[in-house]
């Protein structure tokens, strides 16, 4: 067993093209080793590198914890930072650790989707920037190399002003999403609609997009259009957390509300 | 390797041989037994600590990744022979039963009080929400923490 | 000599909510717990397990395993001296798979090495060529093949009875958990002459003893079981797991060996609640009187029989609830498959069922245009009738009516939805005031207290005197109800001292204080507690012809003639078994006095949903129970608070799932237990009543709570919505979706 804490990026890099396992919070990678699934027996642990702990309106080091996220970050990010696990999680858990397992129930990453957020991927050679979807290429698949860490999350100096998040659990608190939705607005009319949990990777609903966009006060029938057009693009599957048919429909109800959340702000 | 922590204010060492928890080597090696191992993922809270302040569960810190850091446990809320205000709050009103979850919930509440010493009833159950009980329903912990915060409590 | 100042009255004693003896060790971490133990030199077990539901066992290869460094034995079926069977009613459950595995996570191998992580390794690395079979999952295709534990059949009064009102109804129970929080661990140690001694998680230590002896084929001396700290029950630790295992680990390798079962282990490793299918027909008169009730019920009791036989039992007899009706025919099969074992979960076969007969009570009071509390109170049953499936004349208190009207009295307190912040949805945010409809719901439940059929249900506890005041010792679990207390306060109240206290001995120092389960401890350990201390107090008077005992000593009028440690030093105790009032097995019509007691309960559910995403939060469940005598009114909150979340559990979120055999969700992710913001507010009427055999009157109260106050959700979730929702545990698509019902 060997573990090393870096001093700073250029060691924790190092140590990453070196096979070293990288370990931010460990509430993904930890459940795997107690569960014996993995057992990394070379580890840099990253959870005290301020190097990669920036936070900025553009920029959201990989390493800041989901606790400072819900209190500091954009709207609909520290909305859905508050649903991530329970007080305990949030304290360990990082943006960049949800970013690097890419499970498609990350609650944070429909956000990401929602503003066309970059991953910021950094290896001896220097950074990369990739978009979310280059970024992210399957159920916990993605672009990165295995000499890269994610060091940071960066995002567009103007966020849409209306953004809204929500997420369906069965249980009250600490529960994996059945389906989560991000839906953001721009003064022009200018609509995302982000989700997760309903395909491999988080996705954008873009035909509904497109559709509520040029509508400045759309009617009751246009609502439940935008609605049906989220639930016909989306793309879940049945397991044992729910079914193809609700998750299809959860997802049409939850941005259907969220865009009215959206219009409701827009108007008050 | 070998690594060392602060343990509830004493420098303690332990070898770890493979990717074991903080928890492992708090019950296997260090004989602190307080915390509690009842689900391995983080989904129950029993094995609540807190790691340089901070409220985590220790099944999910790698041992070696406390290597220099200071760790509190259950043990190390209170002084030897006394209770915290949090244990007397439980223990008065019947909060504890089996008593598993027990530790995780005094941990979870240290950090709580100590960050905000007059949370109401929604600030307890959210900082709480973390820590499964699966004997008492809540209400008598509710009631504690209710009592402990100086607020009304039915 | 001490002249008398006055008597004072006992500290401690019943009704008083005394602070429970383990509290300030629990609280400080320095309880020990299974998980906890630890001796010099010892090894640690773990258990190869079968990744198929039905396989033939072509061959096992141990030599992977017993290459690995520090690994000290591994052994299989052909390691085990004696018959390697056993079983809670029937063993017929292999301690190691010899040629077929019947279900997933069915125990293959065992292993002891140094430390917990090899003996996880090798436990992997052993080799087991399997032929897999076609496993039988589906509990209606098994009572066609007559593959059954046990069919009952309940024939009750005038078979052609019918009435003009009819309403039937499919239901379906999923299969839910215990999920103690403390798994299964346990410890054992060999005594060095071919004997062990056993500390393990357990709900009745004298069942596990005798179970190690009869598959070890070791003589009954040679086993002790200990009582020892444990997180937790519910049913789960009633049955065998680990307990073999160990023990077989222990005397083969001549050293202590510890095993403790992580959280996805502990999902296969104990038994569940038995998932139902039931069918019912519930004809009432114009005036609602139930004429006729019909009911078919079939329970899934997976691969061994463990207590289904006894599980199917209840069901069968509580299939009316407590309800007057003179005409009943209930058909039950208890299924065996390829499905994880099931066994006891609290509530025994009585939830299952009152989940579908509340559920009818409910949709013939809609048929009627009646009341719900209404329809239930013309059909109460209570003291003098006859329960309405066996025909057994009722001798002991029933206020069925009195919890109706208690139910009905008490205020409805909630808010405006969304104030405080309690909406469906939760921290999600996936829900607005305007998106919710709230419902109000009500169901009511019966159950035995104690065990019946004839079992020889007994109890054993002796009362000593010692310098600390009196001793309780018994073999009864404390599994966080609460049994230190009571026991401690009714040997105070009964022998007039302040000071006594429970110490927990092994099987060979006393005999059997039979299961923590069915609610019966406080009846019976609690007798047997009562009875020990006042034959005790008893013979201690006549012997110093005196007229008074309290913590000084013995007294005649005002003087003292025997101190205390005069008591302690001539040694006085008293050791009583107790035994409930007899019962008998059933005839061939399920007719017969098969029940030694009984409890009742009932439940008001407040719910919020979101009909539209189908999501659900549970507000308030308030309560009136039947408890007798209230021996210690804060641990009864406790249970009653604890049994209800457990039932809210069961109605909105608590499910094993299966595919073919296997659980889908066997971690804490997956199977979701509720957390304190899913836990509604309870307020609890508690009903007492003279005339039962429980030391002063007392009931058990651990098991009503989690019954009724599963329907009592359904109901309000009906309530809110309108949909017919005839399975638990409601799921959002259930509501959210166009309901498919079955059958």
């Amino acid at each position: 067993m060997e573990v090393i804490h870096p001093r700073n990026l250029e060691e924790a890099l190092a140590a990453v093209a070196d096979g070293m396992t990288p370990l931010a919070g460990g509430t993904d990678l930890m459940v795997e080793v107690n569960y014996g699934q993995k057992r990394p027996e070379r580890v840099v642990a990253l959870r005290r590198l301020a190097d990669i702990a920036d936070f900025s309106p553009t920029r959201i080091g990989a390493g800041v914890r989901w606790r400072r996220i819900e209190k500091e970050g954009p709207r609909a990010l520290a909305q859905a930072a508050r649903t991530v696990g329970s007080p305990q999680i949030r304290n360990a858990g990082t943006i960049g650790g949800n970013v690097a397992t890419a499970s498609p129930a990350g609650d944070g990453l429909p956000f990401l989707a929602a503003v066309d957020a970059s991953i910021e991927l950094t290896s001896g050679s220097g950074s990369r920037l990739l978009r979310w979807d280059e970024y992210f290429v399957g159920v916990k698949q993605t672009a990165r190399r295995s000499d890269e860490l994610v060091t940071a999350i960066v995002l567009a100096d103007d966020l849409p002003e209306r953004q809204e998040f929500a997420k369906v659990g069965v249980r009250n608190a600490m529960v994996i999403s059945t389906v989560c939705c991000v839906v953001t607005r721009r003064e022009d009319g200018a609509t995302t609609v982000a989700l997760g949990s309903v395909a491999p990777t988080p996705m954008r609903a873009r035909r509904a997009e497109e559709m509520i966009s040029s509508e400045r006060s759309p009617s009751e029938a246009t609502l439940a259009e935008f609605a049906r057009l989220v639930s016909e693009e989306v793309a879940p599957i049945t397991d044992h957390r729910s079914t193809e048919e609700y998750r299809r429909h959860a997802a049409g109800v939850l941005a259907r509300r969220l865009l009215e959340r959206c219009l409701r702000r827009e108007a008050a | 390797m070998i690594i060392g922590f602060r343990l509830n204010g004493q420098e303690v060492t332990a070898r770890v041989d493979h990717p074991a928890s903080l928890l492992d080597v708090l019950r296997d090696q260090l004989g602190a037994y307080g915390s509690k191992n009842a689900c391995e993922q983080g989904e129950c809270g029993s094995c609540s600590v807190l790691l340089d302040g901070e409220l985590v569960c220790s099944c999910l810190v790698l041992a070696a990744d406390a290597e220099g850091s200071e760790v509190t446990t259950v043990e190390g809320v209170a002084p030897e022979g006394e209770l915290h205000p949090v244990q007397e709050a439980m223990n008065r009103v019947g909060a504890v039963q089996c008593g598993f979850c027990t530790p995780g919930f005094v941990v979870a509440a240290v950090d709580l009080f100590e960050r905000n010493p007059h949370p109401t009833s929604r600030e307890i159950k959210e900082a709480l929400a973390g820590n499964i009980c699966r004997c008492t329903g809540y209400g008598a912990i509710i009631r504690a923490f209710e009592e402990l915060a100086g607020r009304e409590v039915r | 000599m001490t002249t008398r100042t006055g008597r004072r009255s006992v500290q401690g004693g019943i009704g008083e909510s005394t602070i429970r003896p383990d509290g300030v060790p629990k609280l400080r971490g320095e309880f020990m717990y299974a998980q906890d133990m630890h001796v010099e030199g010892m090894l640690w077990g773990a258990t190869t397990r079968s990744p198929h539901p039905h396989a033939r066992i072509v061959s096992i290869d141990v030599g992977p395993a017993l290459a690995i460094g520090g690994v000290h034995a591994v052994l299989t079926h052909d390691d085990i001296p004696g018959p390697g069977l056993f079983g809670l009613e029937h063993p017929d459950q292999p301690v190691l798979a010899g040629d077929v595995v019947r279900y997933w996570g069915e125990p293959v191998a065992i292993v002891a090495a140094e430390d917990e992580d090899t003996a996880r390794r090798a436990a992997e690395a052993v080799v087991v060529e399997y032929e897999e079979l076609e496993p039988l999952v589906d509990a209606e295709e098994a009572d066609a093949r007559d593959e059954v534990f046990r069919r009952m059949k309940i024939r009750r009064g005038d078979q052609e009875a019918r009435g003009s009102v009819v309403v039937e109804g499919y239901y379906e129970v999923g299969m839910q958990d215990q999920a103690p929080l403390g798994t299964e661990a346990g410890l054992a140690v060999p005594d060095g002459n071919g004997g062990v001694d056993l500390y393990a998680t357990s709900q009745f230590v004298h069942v596990d003893q005798q179970q190690v002896v009869e598959a070890l084929g070791l003589r009954p001396e040679q086993v002790r079981a200990h009582p020892v700290g444990i997180g937790g029950a519910f049913g789960a630790r009633e049955d065998v797991n680990l307990h073999i295992h160990l023990c077989l680990l222990a005397l083969y390798t001549g050293r202590p060996v510890k095993m403790v079962y992580h959280r996805g282990e502990s999902f296969t490793g104990h038994v569940h609640r038995h998932p139902a299918r039931m069918w019912y027909r519930h004809e009432a008169d114009e005036n609602g009187r139930l004429v006729r009730v019909e009911a078919k019920i079939l329970v899934d009791g997976g691969a061994y029989a463990s207590t289904t036989a006894a599980v199917l039992a209840n069901a069968c007899y509580f299939a009316v609830g407590p309800y007057k009706c003179d005409s009943v025919a209930v058909d039950g099969v208890g299924a065996r498959t390829n499905n994880p074992p099931c066994g006891a979960m609290r509530g025994f076969g009585a939830v299952q069922v009152c989940f579908a007969y509340e559920s009818q009570m409910d949709r013939l009071a809609s048929a009627l245009g009646m009341d719900p509390l209404e329809l239930r109170r013309r059909n109460a049953l209570a003291t003098g009738d006859r329960l309405a499936t066996t025909g057994q004349v009722i001798d002991t208190p029933l206020p069925v009516v009195e919890v109706i009207d208690s139910l009905a009295a008490m205020p409805l307190l909630v808010d405006e939805p969304g104030s405080g912040g309690d909406l469906p949805g939760g921290s999600g945010l996936t829900t607005e005031p305007r998106h919710v409809r709230r419902g109000v719901g009500y169901a009511l439940s019966i159950k035995n207290l104690g065990f019946s059929e004839g079992f020889d249900d007994y109890a054993q506890a002796r009362v000593r005197l010692s310098p600390e005041g009196a001793i309780v010792e018994t073999a009864a679990i404390e599994v966080g109800q609460g049994l230190v207390n009571v026991l401690a306060q009714i040997a105070r109240t009964t022998l007039g001292v302040s000071r006594a206290e429970v110490r927990h001995v092994d099987t060979s120092r006393i005999d059997s204080a039979g299961s923590t389960s069915a609610s019966r401890q406080t009846q019976l350990s609690g007798g047997a507690t009562h009875e020990a201390a006042r034959r005790l107090r008893q013979r201690i008077l006549e012997h110093y012809r005196a007229d008074d005992l309290d913590d000084e000593g013995v007294w005649r009028g005002d003087t003292l003639v025997a101190a205390w440690d005069d008591l302690v030093r001539d040694g006085w105790e008293e050791t009583v078994t107790f035994r409930h009032p007899p019962t008998e097995p059933p005839d061939e019509n399920g007719q017969g006095k098969m029940h030694a007691d009984f409890a009742v309960a009932g439940h008001r559910a407040v719910v919020d949903v979101d009909p539209e995403l189908g999501l659900v939060r549970v507000l308030r469940v308030d309560t009136a129970q039947d408890v007798g005598k209230a021996l210690n009114p804060e641990s009864i909150r406790g249970q009653i608070e604890g049994g209800i979340l457990q039932g809210v559990g069961l109605a909105v979120m608590e499910e094993l799932v299966l595919d073919r055999g296997r659980i889908r969700n066997a971690t804490f992710t997956d199977y979701l237990l509720p957390t304190i913001l899913d836990a509604p507010d309870v307020e609890a009427i508690l009903i007492e009543q003279e005339g039962s055999w429980g030391p002063f009157g007392a009931k058990g109260v651990g098991e009503p709570p989690t019954i009724s106050s599963t329907p009592a959700v359904v109901a309000a979730i009906r309530d809110a919505t309108g949909k017919e929702l005839n399975r638990v545990p409601v799921r959002p698509q259930d509501i959210a979706l166009e309901e498919e019902v079955a059958r």
